[in-house]
């Protein structure tokens, strides 16, 4: 107990440096989790709607996807990024947009797997009512997206959750450098390593508190909205 | 507006699904006027008879051919009520904006159209009620509505009154009778004799994916035609 106090202090010692910490791991993630829910839900919708070949394949990879490790991403984005790389001159290396790239490319196949689940039970039930008032391909793809939203606040919680908890590809392509990419769980990892398990200990419990705090605001949106809208 | 869409001709009209057939040898045609109610016990084929004049299914053999020719204009001037209405996640009157906003019919328009819909089944109170949070019954009338916006040359209604309490089986079947007036045709599954007998002027009976028998209401219920038909008379009536 005492050392969980210990860490408690000390994190609140840290003050500006913290809050710098916890905003660039909040912006880093939800950054990462806007960019994939705006690829990973249209794609989504399509699996679900569309019947073409080769769908239940892109549905197989998908879900394997979901187990992609943070490490090989982050490796793969440094390869990426990195001088000699086809997006080098970008000079994304060693910043926030970096963890952003790998973040995205970490959460969109979960994202896109859970939605596609969620919106394929909505389309069993909406499909004939749809197909009879005539709507098709893209239009009855945006109407199911609208429509079944309570249910996608899942899919996208569990894409920040992802990207939240991971330190593998923001530690390769961020580099945790102090002031400019150092974040939430490239902290805590540095400080582990370092010894100061107090600290270590005080910033996993911020970070589990944020995530908490993200979950409870959106489940209670999500339930307050489905009581009015059923 | 070009050719009438009826007569509807269905020509040797079958269905199977995985292997298993659910309707052969079906031809019939239905023409405008006479409300045509389709009668069989569960699992007759009912519900696919109507998905494949509505498009909904593909048959595996035979043709569903209507009068008129131009096929993409046949989705927007027939409508179908499910036995359970499935509303969009939006108000009632959002949800019949919805159906006349893919009919084509300009935003302008679709305000006043949408809301003489609410009043034709009288739901104009609720227009603003979240549709899913609405009674079964309520539901059930607001997807008549979302029909009768569209003004369709056909409604085919499936069941609609199946899972339903007596008050809002009257409400529906008095909704109904108003499209039959306006001049829609009536295409209507059931298995309730009452109701068949209030709301159609002319049977098809369906047993084990196949028409037994087609007659005028009076005819079919006083003098069935067939021992099938007499038989599922006699064994229905007690529920009536």
């Amino acid at each position: 107990m005492s050392a969980i106090a210990e860490g408690l202090r000390r994190v609140l010692e840290l003050d500006r440096e913290l809050w710098r910490i916890v905003a660039l791991s909040l912006e880093v993630s939800l950054s990462a989790v806007l960019l994939a829910a705006l690829v990973g839900l249209p794609l989504a919708a399509l699996l679900a709607v569309k019947r073409f070949p080769g769908r239940r394949g892109v549905i197989v990879m998908l879900n394997a996807l979901m187990g992609l490790p943070p490490v090989v991403v982050g490796l793969l984005v440094y390869l990426l990024l990195s001088r000699a790389g086809p997006l080098g001159e970008l000079g994304l290396l060693f910043t926030p947009g970096a963890m952003v790239l790998a973040q995205t490319i970490l959460i969109l196949p979960i994202i896109a797997a859970l939605a596609r689940q969620a919106l394929e039970d909505a389309w069993r039930e909406y499909e004939e009512q749809l197909r009879s008032l005539g709507a098709q391909g893209v239009q009855a793809a945006l109407t199911l997206l609208w429509d079944a939203r309570f249910s996608l606040v899942t899919a996208v919680l569990a894409g920040l959750g992802r990207a939240a908890a991971e330190v593998g590809a923001v530690m390769i392509v961020g580099g945790n450098i102090d002031g400019v990419t150092r974040v939430m769980t490239t902290a805590i990892a540095l400080e582990t390593s370092r010894g100061d398990l107090p600290l270590a200990l005080g910033l996993g419990f911020v970070l589990i508190a944020i995530v908490l705090l993200l979950n409870s605001a959106a489940q209670l949106i999500k339930d307050a909205a489905q009581r009015r809208f059923g | 507006m070009s050719a009438a869409i009826l007569p509807l001709t269905l020509t040797n009209l079958a269905y199977s699904s995985n292997g298993q057939p659910i309707l052969s040898g079906v031809s019939l045609t239905i023409e405008p006027g006479p409300s045509t109610i389709i009668l069989g016990a569960n699992g007759a084929g009912k519900s696919v008879l109507m998905r494949l004049m509505h498009g909904l299914l593909q048959p595996t053999a035979g043709t569903v051919s209507w009068n008129e020719p131009d096929a993409s204009s046949l989705r927007r001037r027939q409508a179908m009520v499910f036995q359970r209405p499935v509303m969009l996640r939006r108000s009632a009157l959002a949800n019949v904006y919805y159906a006349l906003a893919l009919a084509g019919v300009t935003a302008a328009e679709r305000e006043g159209q949408a809301l003489a819909a609410l009043d034709e089944v009288g739901l104009r109170h609720l227009a603003h009620r979240p549709a899913r949070v609405l009674s079964g019954g309520e539901q059930q009338r607001l997807a008549l509505a979302r029909a009768w916006a569209l003004h369709p040359e056909v409604l085919f209604l499936d069941e609609p009154t199946a899972n339903l309490d007596p008050a809002a089986v009257r409400d529906i079947e008095t909704v109904i009778k108003a499209f039959d007036a306006a001049g829609t045709k009536i295409v209507m599954a059931t298995h309730n004799l009452g109701q068949a007998r209030r709301l159609g002027d002319e049977v098809i009976y369906l047993q084990a994916g196949r028409v037994m028998e087609r007659a005028a209401i009076d005819k079919f219920f006083a003098r069935p035609g067939t021992a099938e038909a007499a038989a599922f008379l006699k064994g229905e009536l007690p529920w009536v």
